[in-house]
């Protein structure tokens, strides 16, 4: 039974009329929806109420935190031993991978250069942390604790070691919502790395599926295929792993084949992101990228002497001809 | 002698906003989806017990709030808390006559409603989940009343 209190209110002649000012925050309440929804009027009065809302989180968070932080500092020696090890070990096979990308990357860089058309790589990334502070439980979606302070913008990619993430939905002044590409709400151009073919990858709801609606019966797509960002859309760099096939069944009278992919990134264990940038693709016939001592050389060996008489004597000095051709 | 006003004034803001905090605590995935609504159950509970502090301007903020903790279109939660807290406050006097399960009964179905604005809003702004388990606040707001009731009541006359 409720404790009663002293003031109960009197049965007759009511204080205020409670009607007349439910009436009223019910309409602020259906204004606010309107308008943050429908016109992304209220960034500024979402700055301010987040200012609020940023100690909570950071409160909330905190203890989360300051636990990681003691048991790593009593983790034992023999533990942090192994753990060095293996990370050694990893770092040596990314290496050995790395000088074999970077070949790749400049001969990438060339051929796109050929096409007039500069690789969406992302170029800079800032590591960010993932709050403890969970959201809504039907929606993908994590505050990492940087914002619009640390140069955060609205649709950025975020990625993690080993893929795509999500992007970033909503900024604030220093956090931001990123937007999994798990969510139900999400999409995301892939393309499969081993045949080509372009789709797109959309979120089911569930942290470790992706689901591929747009897949036909005919097309050349296979369980264990890896998808990979096309950059399409420019809101995330071109060549990221995204998903691996898991599931392609196809069934002869319908003209779409069920595809189920498992998302690289690991959506539901990760505890820090990157927030990348990087140039979107440009893909209007703007000047060549010359700046690039590999391609000004290229370009200097590539056409015979006598096909630009004014570039010829400015490569001269630097490049000699007689020397670059053993390289 | 009761606690007065202000000690009352007190307790409702700080276990509204221990509610608000608890609704963003990370939890297990599988036990998340169960959370129960503890600002809006902190609202209903002093609404009934002292409906004179517990006002609907501030249930209107409180819910506000957890919009912005939550990160979810403005005014969405601020419209079921002050649906919720209108509807108590015009039952509020037959409510806590009811036994303690009969009014369990009753906090459920204000649940429900709230449930029912945030579902129909959330379709109205296209982020529509429409699986069951999104209901299940309901219960486990309905299931926790009696502790709530009792936590309330304790509190309020250990300060006598």
């Amino acid at each position: 039974m409720v404790e009663l209190s002293h003031d109960s209110r009197p049965i007759i002649g009511r204080d205020r009329p409670l009607g007349a000012s439910f009436l009223a925050l019910a309409l602020v309440s259906v204004g606010l929806m309107v308008a943050d929804q429908r016109y992304g009027q209220l960034e500024r009065v979402r700055g301010w109420l987040s200012a609020v809302a940023y100690p909570v989180q950071l409160a909330v968070d905190l203890p989360f935190r300051a636990w990681e932080r003691v048991t790593e500092s009593f983790a034992d020696r023999s533990r942090l031993r192994q753990e060095n090890l293996e990370l050694s070990a990893r770092l040596r096979l990314a290496n050995l991978q790395l000088q074999r990308f970077a070949a790749l990357e400049d001969e990438n860089r060339r051929l796109r250069d050929m096409r007039e058309n500069s690789s969406g790589v992302a170029d800079r990334a800032l590591v960010a942390s993932i709050l403890n502070v969970d959201l809504d439980p039907f929606r993908h979606r994590v505050l990492l604790d940087k914002g619009a302070e640390h140069g955060v913008f609205k649709g950025q990619a975020v990625l993690d070691a080993e893929g795509i993430f999500g992007q970033v939905a909503q900024v604030h002044t220093r956090t931001s919502e990123v937007i999994l590409i798990s969510d139900a709400e999400h999409a995301i151009p892939v393309q499969s790395n081993r045949s080509g073919l372009r789709t797109i990858a959309v979120g089911t709801g569930d942290s470790d599926r992706l689901s591929l609606p747009f897949v036909t019966v005919e097309s050349d797509l296979k369980a264990g295929d890896l998808l990979i960002s096309t950059g399409m859309g420019g809101v995330f760099p071109s060549g990221y792993p995204v998903a691996e096939v898991t599931r392609v069944e196809r069934t002869p009278a319908a003209t779409f084949a069920l595809v189920d992919a498992r998302p690289t990134a690991r959506l539901d264990r990760d505890r820090e992101v990157l927030l990348v940038w990087f140039e979107p693709p440009v893909t209007s016939p703007a000047t060549p990228v010359a700046s690039d001592a590999t391609a000004t050389s290229q370009a200097a060996t590539a056409p015979g002497p006598g096909m630009e008489p004014a570039a010829a004597p400015a490569a001269a000095p630097a490049a000699p001809p007689p020397a670059e051709a053993p390289q | 002698m009761r606690p007065s006003n202000l000690t009352r004034r007190l307790f409702y803001w700080l276990s509204v906003a221990a509610g608000l905090v608890l609704a963003i605590v990370p939890l297990p995935e599988w036990l998340s989806p169960v959370r129960p609504d503890l600002a809006l159950l902190a609202v209903i509970y002093w609404i009934l017990t002292s409906p004179r502090i517990a006002g609907l301007g501030y249930a209107w903020l409180a819910g506000l709030l957890l919009d912005v903790l939550r990160g979810m279109t403005l005014g969405q939660h601020a419209l079921g808390f002050v649906l919720v807290a209108f509807l108590t406050h015009r039952i509020q006097l037959r409510m806590r006559m009811f036994p303690i399960l009969h009014q369990a009964g009753a906090v459920m179905a204000l649940l429900a409603v709230y449930h029912f604005v945030i579902f129909w809003t959330d379709g109205l702004t296209d982020h529509g989940y429409t699986g069951s388990d999104r209901w299940l606040p309901v219960l486990s707001g309905g299931l926790l009343w009696p502790l709530i009731v009792a936590a309330g009541d304790s509190l309020l006359r250990s300060r006598r």
